[in-house]
């Protein structure tokens, strides 16, 4: 029967969690096809069908898909997902909107945010932020899961899977795009980052976080936050890492004023390294901190930032 | 236009879970229960368009145990006007949850559906999408702001890069991020006052809605955990370390 991967993409590329659930759903199945939707996707088809273990492409080109508007992309997915035994998506902000909707259109269930594929119809999820791990079976005929991308390797580029045009849809006219204010940042992708430093409410403003900016830009890290910090103000909401924002798993995670709530630590605890730099010697984050330093964030930010070459 | 909301009692966020010795879920007896804290937002933002004359009714919709009725009481003293219990004490998935949910709407035939994005127990981030589709409704997901106008609702959406808006037509379903507003605490007049409110109970059956578990869950174990790590003295120290012992800079 064989997986859909459902992938979201800017039109010029699918996202880098493609290559992630690619990995995935071939462990659900190895004949994985990959559904790039879009306006003029040409280019966002092809860097579909260069991951590496993808049989086939569908791009579905159709100007009603151009903003990626649930309403207009389910039924894309609900029209095709009989072809197939599973319908897969990364657990981004993309998949949490769509797969749910597809789930209920076809009368079956979702496995929310997978990290593991122990068979076919079974897998684990987290559930209570981490705190605990369900494994669960689904007897649904066509099983919708979301994945966490952090959980499954990227597969390699180097494919060639062959593309098949089909048709679009059209729009349901049930809702419509106004537009984005999308943070700018040079910065690496906070969920594909090789190191991450995030500040919370210990930094006490936005025009302090610019002292993580400097420590970031000296590590080629992305940039994270505690919920606090965004609630806050300090810094956009796309930098909340945690149980109700993204999920990270760096080599190496640097927390600033950050005292390690459970729903902070949900979002970063499958970290390889965790730093924590904090004046509280009893803050919870240095429970699962590899490397601890108790000292105030204003001296300690600097000179670490001062100790490290750049790269 | 009448609102319903949807509060889901859960496990409060405060508390440190357990996993039960045997395995089969999380300890839930004697441990404090709340409102769903994204539940929370989605009374005040209801609340918030009756006082500003968008709305005439707020409903507050629960599902579950007997004890849910405590949850809706919360909605109820915040400022929601009546309550409507699905009552039972079957496991109950999203799907399910999305399927009594839609039965009510038939039945109330409210203008908007606000939930919240997620469930802090469960994590499912799936039942505010799947009524959406059961309905055939527009749906505005992880709203950070919401504008009710002429038949549609502007929503600025938390997205991946930052915010997103769009616009959808109306009976829709909105589902709440954490920055959409601070959620008020109930004065203690008003909790008086709930105590008289409204609230109708019914069972899945009468609503003609099968809420058997699509999912079966084989166990719950704990995550593994971390090994203790150490303290430096220095951010010499912490440099070497990062450098030479975990190799990560
Ligand atoms: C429904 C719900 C969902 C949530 N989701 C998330 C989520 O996804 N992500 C998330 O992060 N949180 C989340 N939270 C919030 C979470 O519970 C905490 O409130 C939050 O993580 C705290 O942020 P913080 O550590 O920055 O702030 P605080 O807890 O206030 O900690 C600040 C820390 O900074 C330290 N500090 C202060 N000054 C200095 C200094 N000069 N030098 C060194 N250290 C200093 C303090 O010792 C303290 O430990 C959620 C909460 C709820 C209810
Ligand atoms: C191992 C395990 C065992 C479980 N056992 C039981 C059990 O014995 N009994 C039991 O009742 N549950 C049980 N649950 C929980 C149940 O599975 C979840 O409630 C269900 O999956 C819904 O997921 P969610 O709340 O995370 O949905 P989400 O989609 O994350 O919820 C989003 C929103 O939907 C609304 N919503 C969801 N559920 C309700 C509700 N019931 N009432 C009102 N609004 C709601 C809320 O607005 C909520 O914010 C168990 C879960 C697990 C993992």
């Amino acid at each position: 029967m064989g997986v859909l991967v459902v992938a979201a993409h800017d039109g010029k590329a699918v996202r880098a969690n493609v290559a992630n659930a690619v990995t995935a759903a071939s462990q659900m199945d190895p004949d994985v096809t990959v559904l790039v939707a879009g306006s003029n996707c040409d280019d966002a088809a092809k860097s579909a069908a260069s991951i590496a273990g993808v049989t086939k492409v569908l791009q579905a080109d159709d100007a009603a898909y151009a903003n990626w508007l649930a309403e207009d992309i389910a039924p894309l997915v609900v029209k095709l997902a009989p072809n197939y035994s599973h319908v897969v998506m990364a657990a981004d902000s993309v998949g949490k909107n769509i797969a749910p909707r597809v789930a209920a259109l076809l009368d079956v269930a979702q496995v929310s945010e997978a990290i593991q594929v122990v068979s076919p119809d079974t897998f684990v999820r987290p559930i209570y932020a981490g705190n605990a791990m369900a494994t669960v079976q689904t007897a649904d005929k066509i099983k919708i899961v979301t994945v966490r991308p952090t959980n499954f390797k990227a597969a390699a580029g180097g494919g060639s899977a062959a593309i098949e045009k089909i048709g679009g849809e059209g729009a349901k006219g049930l809702s419509s795009y106004v537009g984005a204010e999308l943070s700018k940042s040079e910065r690496p992708e906070l969920t594909s980052a090789k190191i991450v430093v995030s500040g919370g409410r210990g930094l006490q403003s936005g025009e302090n976080f610019k002292m993580l900016e400097t420590l970031a830009d000296k590590l080629g890290a992305g940039l994270g936050a505690s919920r606090a910090a965004v609630d806050a103000g300090y810094v956009p909401n796309d930098y909340q890492v945690g149980q109700t924002g993204k999920v990270v798993a760096p080599d190496l995670y640097i927390a600033i004023g950050i005292s390690g709530a459970i729903q902070h630590l949900a979002g970063m605890k499958d970290s390889k390294t965790i730093v924590a730099i904090n004046k509280d010697e009893d803050a919870p984050i240095f429970q699962v901190a590899d490397y601890g330093l108790v000292g105030d964030l204003f001296q300690l930010v600097p000179e670490l930032t001062a100790a490290i070459e750049k790269k | 236009m009448k609102v319903l909301v949807a509060v889901k009692r859960v496990i409060d966020y405060n508390v440190k879970i357990r996993v039960k010795a045997d395995n089969t879920g999380v300890e839930t007896a004697n441990v404090k229960m709340s409102m769903n804290p994204f539940d929370e937002i989605a009374v005040e933002e209801a609340i918030r368009m009756k006082e500003k004359g968008a709305a005439t009714e707020v409903i507050a919709f629960s599902a579950g145990p007997a004890q849910c009725q405590e949850t809706i009481r919360t909605a109820l003293a915040m400022g929601a006007d009546r309550g409507v219990l699905v009552q039972t004490d079957a496991e109950l998935q999203p799907l399910a949850v999305a399927k009594l949910l839609k039965a009510v709407v038939d039945k109330e035939q409210p203008g908007l559906v606000i939930v919240g994005k997620q469930a802090i127990d469960d994590d499912s981030n799936q039942t505010g999408q799947m009524l959406a589709a059961l309905l055939g409704w527009s749906q505005g997901t992880f709203a950070n702001k919401l504008n009710v106008a002429d038949g549609s609702v502007e929503v600025k959406r938390e997205v991946d890069g930052g915010l997103e808006n769009i616009k959808i037509k109306m009976p829709a379903v909105i589902t709440t991020d954490l920055r959409l507003n601070e959620p008020r605490y109930a004065s203690l007049p008003n909790i008086m006052k709930a105590k008289k409110k409204p609230i109708e109970t019914l069972a899945p059956d009468a609503l003609g809605v099968d809420v058997a578990p699509r999912l079966k869950t084989l166990k719950v174990e704990e995550p593994p955990k971390r090994k203790a790590g150490i303290k430096v003295k220095t951010v010499a120290e912490l440099v070497d370390k990062l450098k030479n012992e975990a190799g990560v800079i």
